[in-house]
Order: C-alpha cells, then sequence, then structure tokens
C-alpha cells in the first residue's frame, strides 16, 4: 500500500457494418464508374455530392439524380504542415473544398500538382482517378484533383458556397 | 417539474417498421418518411414547430454527430430552435415538454432514430456502466438482466413460467400491431422448451434486436384541439435514476418507476396506492422486467398492459420508449381508451425510468 494507482487501461474495440444508404449506393456505385453523381431537391432545386437522400434545407426525399462533371473550383483550401500518426501523403499537402461543376454544395478533396504556394481560391481543379481497371465503390477511386488549366472562377461564382 | 401546468397534448404519432436490419437505408433515409408521416397526419410541416428535439446514440451507428446528420430528414434551414439528447427519444419528449410548459411556443417535434444491428448492441450497451469497476469486465446486458432475473426467483414472487407468460402474451398482442417484430401463439409449454440464452432467461425472455425510427408531435392548449379530435393530454412526466453500481440495488423492485409515477400525479406520495388507467405501456426490454414495473405501479387485472407488444415485441434501442410513449397515446387518440400510463426505460437492469401519464382530458380546467 504505498503508490496510488493513477492509470487503468480498459481497451476497447467495437466493430461497425456500415449501411450506405440507397443514396449514398448510388453515388459510390458513380464512383466505380468514374463519375460523380448527385441529387436534386424537387423544392429549392439545389444539387447535392455526396447525397444523403434528403434535402439538409427542405427535409424532402432527393429523388432527381444528376451527373456532375468531373472539373470544380477550390472555393477554400489549407496546406497541411502538420505530421501525425498514418499519414499518408507526403507534407505540405493542400485540403481543399471543391464545388464541383453542376453542385451546390463543396467536398473535401486532396490538391496534387500544384506548388503548396501557388493554390487560391477560385483555381479550377479536376478529378485524377485510379486506373480504369481499379476503379471500385470508394473514395479511394479518386486519387486527387489538380489544376485543369482554365482560367480562375470569378469571386462571385463561387461566394454563396463558402 | 412533474405535473403539467399548461395543457400539452400528444396530436400525432408515427413509426417505421420495426425490423432485424435495416439493410437499404441509411439513417436520414430510415428517418424521413416517419418525419414525412407524423407531419402529414396533423397537416404541418417543419415550419410550424416551435422546438424540434431527438433522442438517439452515435455508439450504435459508430459514428460522432450522427444526430446532427439525421436533421437532414426534417431539414435545418432556416435555423430552428433544436436540440437532442444521446438517450431514447422518450427523454428527448421529456425536454420537448418542459419547453412547451415553460415557454411561448405551441408546438414541438419529438423523433428518434436506432440501428441496433450495425454492431454488437450488447458490446455498445455494456459501454455506459461503470467504466473503472465494471465495464472492463464486459458484462453484456443479458448478463445483468440475467441476474436480475435469478434475483426475482429467489425472492419467490415469480419464476421461469411467469416469464413465459409475459412473452407469450407480448407476441399474441403484436400479431395486432403491423410494425411488430416478433409475433405469434406460443403456449407457455411451447416456450419453456427454448434453450437458455444466459440461464435464467430462455431466448423468449429477451428482446428482438431491431432497427427502426419513430416521431410524435406534441401541442399545446387550443393548437393541440385544432389539431386533433382527440389529443392524448399529458397531464404528468417524470423521470428518475438509481445508483450506477449494480450491487447497491435491489434488482427486483423499481422504485424509480414508482417515484417517477408519483411525480407525474398517477400515484399519492407514500402509501401502497396502485396506478389505476385503462392502458399500460411498459418499456420492458426482457420478460421479467414488465412483472417488476407492474409490481411498482401496483397495476391490476384491469389494465391493458403492453397492448402493442411492448418491447418484447420489438426494440429498437432509443426508440422502444418512445414508441411506448407513441402507443399509449395513439389508444387515446383512436377512442379505445380514456387514460393511459407509457414508461419508458433506460441504462442496466431499469436503472433509469420515465413515466408518463396521459388522457382524454387535461389537468384541471385545461385552459391557460
Amino acid at each position: 500500500m504505498s503508490e496510488p494507482v493513477t492509470m487503468l487501461a480498459t481497451p476497447i474495440r467495437i466493430e461497425y457494418e456500415f449501411t450506405a444508404g440507397l443514396a449514398q449506393s448510388r453515388y459510390l456505385k458513380g464512383i466505380a464508374e468514374g463519375r460523380f453523381l448527385g441529387q436534386r431537391c424537387p423544392q429549392c432545386q439545389k444539387v447535392y455530392v455526396p447525397p444523403r437522400g434528403s434535402c439538409p434545407t427542405d427535409g424532402v426525399p432527393t429523388t432527381d439524380e444528376v451527373v456532375l462533371g468531373n472539373t470544380g473550383i477550390v472555393t477554400t483550401y489549407c496546406v497541411v504542415n502538420v505530421p501525425f500518426q498514418g499519414q499518408s501523403i507526403e507534407i505540405p499537402y493542400i485540403c481543399a473544398q471543391i464545388l464541383l461543376d453542376g453542385a451546390n454544395i463543396a467536398f473535401m478533396g486532396l490538391i496534387q500538382e500544384v506548388p503548396t504556394a501557388e493554390i487560391r481560391m477560385g483555381m479550377r481543379v479536376e478529378a485524377v482517378w485510379v486506373d480504369k481497371k481499379d476503379l471500385g465503390p470508394t473514395m479511394a477511386s479518386v486519387k486527387y484533383f489538380r489544376p485543369s488549366g482554365e482560367p480562375d472562377a470569378a469571386y462571385e461564382t463561387f461566394s454563396e458556397y463558402l | 417539474m412533474a405535473r403539467s401546468v399548461r395543457p400539452v397534448a400528444v396530436v400525432s404519432f408515427a413509426q417505421s417498421a420495426m425490423v432485424r436490419r435495416e439493410e437499404r437505408l441509411n439513417d436520414v433515409e430510415m428517418l424521413q418518411p416517419v418525419i414525412a408521416d407524423v407531419f402529414e397526419k396533423v397537416g404541418l410541416t417543419k415550419d410550424d414547430m416551435g422546438f424540434v428535439c431527438s433522442g438517439s446514440c452515435d455508439y450504435l451507428v459508430g459514428a460522432p454527430f450522427s444526430f446532427v446528420g439525421a436533421l437532414d430528414a426534417v431539414g435545418a434551414w432556416p435555423p430552428m430552435r433544436e436540440s437532442h439528447v444521446e438517450m431514447d427519444g422518450a427523454f428527448a419528449m421529456y425536454e420537448a415538454w418542459t419547453q412547451l410548459q415553460e415557454d411561448d411556443i405551441e408546438t414541438a417535434l419529438v423523433f428518434s432514430f436506432g440501428r441496433s444491428s450495425m454492431s454488437e448492441i450488447g458490446r455498445v450497451l455494456t459501454l455506459q456502466l461503470d467504466p473503472y469497476y465494471v465495464a472492463p469486465l464486459w458484462p453484456d446486458p443479458v448478463a445483468l438482466a440475467a441476474l436480475q432475473a435469478q434475483a426475482l426467483i429467489d425472492s419467490g414472487r415469480y419464476g421461469e413460467a411467469d416469464f413465459a407468460a409475459v412473452a407469450g402474451r407480448s407476441r399474441r398482442d403484436a400479431r395486432n400491431n403491423p410494425n411488430a417484430q416478433v409475433s405469434g401463439d406460443p403456449s407457455t409449454e411451447e416456450l419453456l422448451g427454448d434453450d437458455y440464452v444466459v440461464a435464467p432467461l430462455r431466448r423468449h425472455a429477451l428482446p428482438p434486436i431491431t432497427d427502426g425510427a419513430t416521431a410524435v408531435i406534441l401541442a399545446a392548449g387550443d393548437r393541440a384541439r385544432e389539431l386533433c379530435e382527440r389529443p392524448a393530454w399529458i397531464t404528468g412526466m417524470d423521470h428518475r435514476i438509481e445508483t450506477h453500481a449494480l450491487g447497491a440495488r435491489d434488482l427486483t423492485s423499481s422504485p424509480t418507476t414508482r417515484r417517477a409515477a408519483v411525480g407525474a400525479g398517477l400515484l399519492e406520495d407514500g402509501g401502497d396506492g396502485s396506478v389505476a388507467v385503462d392502458v399500460a405501456e411498459l418499456h420492458a426490454p426482457f420478460a421479467h422486467q414488465e412483472l417488476i414495473l407492474r409490481d411498482a405501479l401496483g397495476l391490476g387485472d384491469g389494465v391493458a398492459v403492453n397492448p402493442s407488444g411492448g418491447a418484447l415485441a420489438a426494440n429498437a434501442v432509443m426508440v422502444a420508449g418512445l414508441v411506448r410513449i407513441g402507443e399509449a397515446a395513439g389508444r387515446i387518440m383512436d377512442g379505445t381508451a380514456r387514460t393511459a400510463l407509457a414508461h419508458a426505460t433506460s441504462g442496466p437492469c431499469l436503472q433509469q425510468n420515465l413515466v408518463c401519464a396521459l388522457a382524454a382530458e387535461p389537468a384541471g380546467d385545461g385552459r391557460r
């Protein structure tokens, strides 16, 4: 009876089986075909990607499927300089919010093939996919986004998505 | 807060089919039709709601903030007054009822969703136990319920045949519930032929593993009368909690259920009175727990207990308690009952208990 117990390790592990649902299943099957599929709200006409089956604004099912472009706009970004456990990408790298052409919501993506000093809001980018034989229903099918070479988008065209 | 000051009623109730595993739909897709249904029954939309409150548990789906994502099924723009409890939807309804008592709002939406099938529900529920001395032993809810059932047998009050009789009646009642997962007409003898899962609990004394969702709408005063021909008035509501130390509790009784019934105005404080209602929907996931709850409330033979089939017919975790309130309210709204008690539980071995008193007439003069 000398030192008090100050720490106690109680390992916990629980396995889950994820249910993607109808909308996300369609989206992931689209990814396996090398394209981005969104869904449009019948009320506000906004297109969501990845779709979750319901409009987060109106609460109604999003049933219209929309094939989105392979290109989009960097609405905002950050440069990651901090190493962390399990990091698979060499630092520094760019993590960006990307508004795909035809979509009304931005999603997060990795930007490569551009020096970190040159990344900017409004930059036009395109998705780079894995080889066709390696495509699958997983976001790993999209290797990254890179500059498309098109002129930058005007701020007004994406300001409402920041 | 316990007895109703301002008259508030359940005016609409909806639930999904209760299934062993919802393989097609995500949380939002499972909830959205239920939310649409509960609104349609009273001709309202989300924009009419003064408050929205949900009950769910991120551990069930293994996704942080899954309750925020679930709001996609409601639609959260323009910004609304919204809250969430990491508990059964019945406890979310308590928060909504409290808001309606004290605030200048007329209506509230309460919903809950639960998918017990995505992981090992027994392991997930173990994580609610004392993290130092109990959870590391991984006693699952069935093992803990079996300790409780054995204590009940040792008390001499009930035996395994009584557990089987509860399960048999639940399955027979569940035949009239289109949303039930387990139904049938087994005899007590047949049920006693089941194998033990954890002695003394045989298969029939356990709840099914269930995925599902439910929603209710509450409305105050004249708004409730406008929306519903026979509102199910909440005359009182209370919830109480027992210690997390299982060894410090008498597992064969439920003093907090009785205390909550007193708080809800269904019993006098002290004495050995009995709750007199037409219908009682008791959230008893294990068959023997219904017997403990009946005794705690002093329910006589004149009370129809769990006409929906109860949690033995479908037990979506985080949902089954609010379904009890919805089922009890439904019997007042359809005119088959004048008074009802709904009970919801949480935690191991009936640790936390909520009692909701419902009636065809509001308490007092019914006006404010």
